[in-house]
C-alpha cells in the first residue's frame, strides 16, 4: 500500500536554505576558501607559515629545556635538608626524644635520628676504615638528627629562618644546611623562567607583524574585490571574514610545524642525551610537550594568527571605501 | 522615491561638484542624468549609494534621510541598490556565476535560491551559457551584462546606472538601454547616467541636466 504524499512537506524551505544552515554553511565556505586561497601561493604561505613554526618552536622549545631540567633535579630539589649537629654531651635518649619533639614542629616534616654508633658503623663500612675507635680511642662523631622541613618552609628565606631557630637548641652544636645550591638552583631557574618569558613575548610579537604583514599584502591583493563587496552592501564582518581566517590558517600552520620542529629536535637530541645519562647510571631521557602543553601552543598559535590579522584588517580595511 | 533638498559636494581641494541640487525622482520611474563629463553625473549617483556624503543638504531615498543614518546601516541600503559603471568591475578571478552571486552571498542567501536567481538574471541578459566563463574571456559588452546581471541580481528597488554604455558601439547600446527599460517596466526605479543624448531622445524620457554642478531647468517629471 502507498502512503499519500505529504504536500506540505515539500513546500518547507529545504535544510540548507534555514538561516542558521545559511550562517553556517557560508563561514565553513569562507574557512576553506580562504585555505584554498593560501594553497594557491604555495611557497609565499609556507614562508609565512615556516616564519610562525620557527618564532613559536624557539620559546616552546626553552620551556621544554627548562622543564626537562627541573624533572632531572626534582630529587633533590624536591627535599633539601638540615642537618643538626648534637653537643656530644648529650644523650642517646635525650637525643632521640629531641628528634621526637622537632617532628611536632610546624614547619618540619620529618626528622631522622642518626646516632654517633650508627654514623660510626657506616663511615668504617662506607671508606673501609677498619677500626677506627680503636684507632682514635673515641668515637669522633657526633649525634646527628636530619631535619626535613615542610613544603612551605622549604624557601631558602624559610630554611634559614628554621636553621636560626634549630641552632638556638641547647643540645645542638651546630646546624649545617645545603642552602647554596637551593638558592643557587632557584635563582638559575627563576632566571630561566623569566628568559623563556621575555623571548616567548618577543617571538609572540614576532608573530603578530608577521601575520600582520602578510595580510596586509593579502588585503592590498583583493583591493578589487573589497571595493567591489562594499559597494554591493558588504558588511565589514563579511569583508573581514576571508583575512581572519587566513590569519587562523597561518597560526594553527605555523603551531603545527612548531610541534613537528620540536619532536624532531627531542628525537635528535635523545641519543646523545640517553647515552651522557647512561654514563652517569640514570636512565634519564628529555620529554617532549605534554598534551596539555601542546594544546596550548595550537591555541597560542591560532591566537595570535587572529590577533596579528585583526590588526591588519583594523588598520588597512577601512582605507578602502569605493 | 529620490530626493535631493538643497544638496553641495564639495570636494577635499576645493572642487565642488554639486551646487544645490534639488530634485525628486518618483518610484518607478525611469530618469536620464545627463552633462558633460565632470558635469557632476558621477557625484551625484554616488551620493546616493552613500558612496559619499554630502557637504550641504539632504539626500532621501524611500523615506529615509541618509544623513541620519548610522555607518552601519549603510551595507543594507545598498542591498536594496543596483549599480551599474562604466567598468563592470567585475572580479577576474571568479566565473560570471560567482560573481552575479555575490550580492546575495553578501545578503546571506541559500544555496538554492543562489543558483536559481543567479540563473535568471543571466538569462535576462542573455549569458546563461556563459555561466562558468571567466570575466576575462567574455567581450566587452559581455562583461557589462555581468555587470548589469549582478546589479540586479538582488532584485533591487532603485538601479543606478553611471555611463553604462560608454565603452560600447550603437547596437549594443541600445541593448542595453532597452534591459533597463525591462527592469523599469517590473517595478524597478532606474537612475541611469549618460552623454549618448541620441539614445535618450529616442526612448523620450525625464532627464535630469547637470552643468558645471548646477541642475539645468527641470525636465518635464523631474520637478524639485
Amino acid at each position: 500500500m502507498s502512503r499519500p504524499g505529504h504536500p506540505e512537506r515539500r513546500a518547507r524551505p529545504r535544510r540548507d536554505d534555514h538561516p542558521l544552515a545559511v550562517w553556517l554553511l557560508h563561514r565553513a565556505q569562507v574557512l576553506v576558501a580562504s585555505l584554498g586561497r593560501l594553497s594557491r601561493t604555495p611557497v609565499a604561505s609556507l614562508m609565512t607559515v615556516a616564519a610562525i613554526g620557527i618564532a613559536l618552536a624557539l620559546p616552546t622549545g626553552l620551556y621544554l629545556v627548562v622543564s626537562n631540567l627541573e624533572r632531572l633535579s626534582g630529587d633533590w630539589n624536591g627535599q633539601p635538608s638540615l642537618s643538626l649537629f648534637l653537643r656530644t654531651e648529650v644523650s642517646d635518649v635525650r637525643a632521640r626524644g629531641l628528634a621526637g619533639r622537632l617532628r611536632q614542629d610546624a614547619g618540619i616534616a620529618a626528622t631522622r635520628f642518626l646516632s654517633r654508633a650508627t654514623a660510626l658503623q657506616e663511615l668504617e663500612q662506607r671508606a673501609g676504615l677498619g677500626d677506627i675507635q680503636a684507632t682514635l680511642g673515641e668515637n669522633p662523631l657526633p649525634d646527628v638528627i636530619l631535619v626535613r622541613p615542610t613544603a612551605v618552609a622549604a624557601t631558602p628565606t624559610g630554611m634559614a629562618g628554621l636553621a636560626r631557630r634549630l641552632e638556638a637548641l641547647p643540645e645542638v652544636a651546630q646546624v649545617r644546611l645545603d642552602l647554596d645550591w637551593v638558592r643557587r638552583f632557584q635563582g638559575i631557574m627563576a632566571l630561566a623562567h623569566q628568559g623563556t618569558l621575555i623571548v616567548g613575548t618577543l617571538l609572540a610579537l614576532t608573530v603578530l607583524i608577521v601575520v600582520g604583514n602578510t595580510i596586509r599584502l593579502d588585503i592590498e591583493n583583493r583591493r578589487e574585490e573589497i571595493m567591489v563587496s562594499k559597494m554591493i552592501g558588504a558588511t565589514d564582518g563579511f569583508v573581514r571574514r576571508p583575512f581572519l581566517y587566513s590569519g587562523l590558517w597561518y597560526g594553527l600552520g605555523g603551531a603545527l610545524l612548531a610541534w613537528l620542529l620540536l619532536a624532531l629536535a627531542i628525537a635528535a637530541l635523545n641519543v646523545p642525551v640517553r647515552r651522557l645519562a647512561g654514563l652517569y647510571l640514570s636512565d634519564f631521557s628529555l620529554q617532549g610537550l605534554t598534551p596539555e602543553a601542546a594544546l596550548a601552543v595550537l591555541g597560542l598559535g591560532i591566537l595570535l594568527g587572529l590577533a596579528g590579522s585583526w590588526l591588519a584588517v583594523g588598520r588597512h580595511l577601512g582605507a578602502i571605501e569605493p | 522615491m529620490i530626493q535631493f533638498i538643497q544638496v553641495s559636494k564639495r570636494y577635499p581641494g576645493g572642487h565642488e561638484a554639486l551646487r544645490d541640487v534639488n530634485f525628486r525622482i518618483p518610484r518607478g520611474q525611469m530618469t536620464f542624468l545627463t552633462g558633460h563629463s565632470g558635469a557632476g553625473k558621477s557625484t551625484l549617483l554616488r551620493l546616493i549609494a552613500r558612496l559619499e556624503r554630502p557637504t550641504r543638504g539632504q539626500v532621501v531615498l524611500a523615506g529615509r534621510n541618509l544623513d541620519r543614518m548610522s555607518r552601519g546601516a549603510t551595507p543594507y541600503l545598498r542591498r536594496q541598490i543596483g549599480i551599474v559603471f562604466q567598468n563592470p568591475h567585475l572580479l577576474e578571478d571568479r566565473t560570471v556565476f560567482d560573481n552575479v552571486a555575490l550580492p546575495l552571498v553578501i545578503a546571506g542567501a541559500g544555496r538554492r535560491e543562489i543558483g536559481r536567481r543567479v540563473r535568471a538574471a543571466l538569462d535576462k541578459v542573455g549569458l546563461l551559457e556563459r555561466e562558468r566563463a571567466y570575466p576575462v574571456t567574455l567581450s566587452g559588452g559581455e562583461q557589462q551584462r555581468v555587470g548589469i546581471a549582478r546589479a540586479v541580481v538582488n532584485r533591487p528597488t532603485l538601479l543606478l546606472a553611471d555611463e553604462p554604455t560608454g565603452n560600447l558601439d550603437p547596437e549594443l547600446s541600445r541593448e542595453i538601454m532597452h534591459l533597463f527599460r525591462q527592469f523599469n517596466r517590473v517595478g524597478t526605479t532606474v537612475l541611469v547616467a549618460t552623454h549618448d543624448l541620441d539614445l535618450i531622445r529616442r526612448l523620450g524620457l525625464p532627464e535630469l541636466q547637470l552643468r558645471q554642478g548646477r541642475l539645468l531647468a527641470p525636465a518635464a517629471a523631474a520637478t524639485p
